[in-house]
């Protein structure tokens, strides 16, 4: 278990590797009996990209869901960009955006009308411009006045990725971006992603259970495993450290209890 | 970072261009879907012949309802009023249950204030395209003015759309927080409140012990208000004022227990998937 305690002792505003985008300290959430999320610490610079690794009910979702507001945390704080949530969830919630398949968006409205909506949400200046500017880089001109209901899988993440990039986040939440997307399309989002951090300068914090994804993307890597962080470092330093050349068998070793030398 | 905050209006407070995205979500909804729009004329309209016909011949038969100068569609229309404004916030709040698109709207900067305040807006939308209809039907085929009743007209709505959002307010944050298996609450909560708010009779008909509970319903009040303008060509004033104070203190009750019902789905995570 890494001991993530001294991350949050670090100034709420800035660190070794700059301000912080999100800052979680002691979080805690019990459903009834269930610790979801047990006592867990952590620190994410801004501009970074974050994996959250772990298997089913590991407590990725859990634990975004409590970042973005969603969900109120037994104990424990989250601050994101500064500001304490959910009290202060006004303050940056303009700023951040998420994509995740336990949402969607209204089947029978076009994409172009969904994506107005939130537009209009998000007060996004020259709204129209930037839908086709989204339309263009998601490839969505085609199908952009078609109901979102009429979609292949593949073209509703999309979509949801252009609601997601709507208001040019500072913070974007991501979890599972890349499920159901045949490898081409989900290389595709990858690449998207890749480019919109670079070019916005933004942070990503992404649960995903395609540990190529997160190797691609990823600058650190915070494994979860029964609601507790298991491991928490850069790629690579992980793979070292497990003494295995890929993350999908790091993944296999913490799911399955096997824990190589020098590991924690 | 810079770019991105200047792109970015803040906004603090009620802000109206939100509750208009809203609004403009719904009329979108509304426009796209011909049997929605269907189905907000059909029952006024089947209502309003069937009490209309039953209306003419009670009038036939009976001294009294010949005087009374149609208050039985008058009770009518103005239970419509009623049902119809609640159903029409509720159903707009169902829409996004059913779209699983409420995490998306509580994750965005739109507030809770606003998205009722767009619902209340949307329920008033839903119910002129129900009861404009349902009025002139009674106009021409029933040769019942509704619009006639003037003045007080605006009293007797008013009173009725104030305890229909209430209403409408708490039963969404029911749903909120139990999820759509308590879907069922939002269609028959109103028909609850039937018989106490003695849409048909007068309260005088209840037993004393239920009078007392009548008389703490908003609309008890409205439709005593109705017959006394209908049958005793009298405007009661004082019903419409208590009318008024009890919506006040139902509103804020129902506003208040939806906050705490939404910090509660918060607390046990069914703002994510919004299912059974």
């Amino acid at each position: 278990m890494v001991d993530s305690e001294a991350v949050p002792a670090q100034s709420p505003a800035a660190g070794p590797q700059g301000p912080a985008a999100i800052e979680v300290a002691h979080l805690i959430k019990l459903y009834k009996t269930t610790r979801a999320v047990d006592d867990i610490s952590f620190r994410i610079a801004r501009g970074s990209v974050t994996g959250l690794l772990g298997g089913n009910g590991a407590g990725k979702t859990t634990t975004i869901a409590m970042i973005m507001g969603l969900v109120l945390p037994t104990s424990g704080h989250v601050q994101v960009l500064g500001h304490a949530m959910p009290e202060q969830s006004a303050e940056v919630l303009g700023r951040m955006n998420f994509e995740s398949p336990y949402v969607d968006m209204p089947t029978r409205l076009t994409v172009r009308q969904n994506l107005t909506i939130f537009g209009r949400l998000y007060a996004v200046r020259n709204l129209a411009e930037r839908i086709e500017q989204l339309a263009s880089d998601l490839d969505l001109k085609d199908f952009l006045d078609r109901a979102n209901g009429k979609l292949s899988a593949g073209q509703k993440t999309r979509v949801a990725l252009a609601k997601a990039l709507i208001n040019r986040p500072e913070l974007l939440l991501l979890d599972e971006p890349t499920a159901s997307l045949d490898p081409d399309t989900a290389d595709w989002v990858r690449q998207h992603l890749q480019d919109y951090r670079r070019t916005h300068d933004a942070t990503i914090l992404l649960a995903s259970h395609n540990m190529l994804e997160v190797e691609r993307l990823c600058d650190r890597v915070i494994i979860m495993k029964r609601g507790r962080i298991e491991d928490d470092d850069s790629p690579d330093q992980i793979m070292a450290r497990y003494n295995r050349t890929t993350l999908e068998d790091v993944f296999l070793d913490v799911a399955r209890g096997r824990v190589a030398e020098g590991a924690p | 970072m810079n770019k991105v905050a200047s792109e970015i209006v803040t906004h603090r407070g009620i802000s109206s261009h939100r509750i208009q995205a809203m609004v403009l979500r719904y009329w979108y909804l509304l426009m796209s879907s011909w049997p929605r729009l269907l189905e907000l004329i059909y029952w006024p309209v089947l209502q309003i012949i069937t009490w209309g016909f039953l209306q003419n011949y009670i009038s036939q038969t009976s001294g009294f309802f010949a005087r009374a100068g149609g208050s039985l569609i008058g009770a009518v229309i103005l239970w419509d009023i009623l049902f119809r404004g609640q159903l029409g916030f509720s159903i707009s709040f169902l829409e996004e249950m059913w779209a699983r698109n409420i995490g998306n709207l509580m994750m965005s900067p739109l507030k809770p204030i606003e998205f009722l305040i767009s619902l209340m807006v949307m329920s008033l939308i839903r119910l002129a395209i129900g009861v404009i209809p349902m009025t002139l039907l009674a106009l021409f085929f029933f040769d019942f003015n509704f619009f006639a009743i003037g003045l007080p007209l605006i009293a007797f709505f008013c009173n009725l759309i104030f305890t229909s959002w209430s209403l409408g307010i708490f039963v969404s944050g029911l749903v909120l927080r139990n999820g759509l298996g308590a879907e069922s609450i939002v269609w028959t909560m109103m028909f609850g409140l039937m018989p106490l708010a003695c849409v048909y009779y007068p309260v005088a008909v209840l037993p004393a012990w239920l009078q007392w509970i009548a008389w703490m319903l908003p609309p008890t009040y409205v439709f005593e208000g109705m017959r006394a303008l209908l049958i005793d060509h009298t405007f009661r004033s004082d019903l419409m004022v208590w009318s008024l104070g009890i919506n006040a203190v139902l509103f804020i009750a129902s506003f208040a227990t939806f906050l705490a019902l939404l910090r509660s789905a918060k607390r046990v995570g069914s703002l994510l998937g919004g299912g059974e």
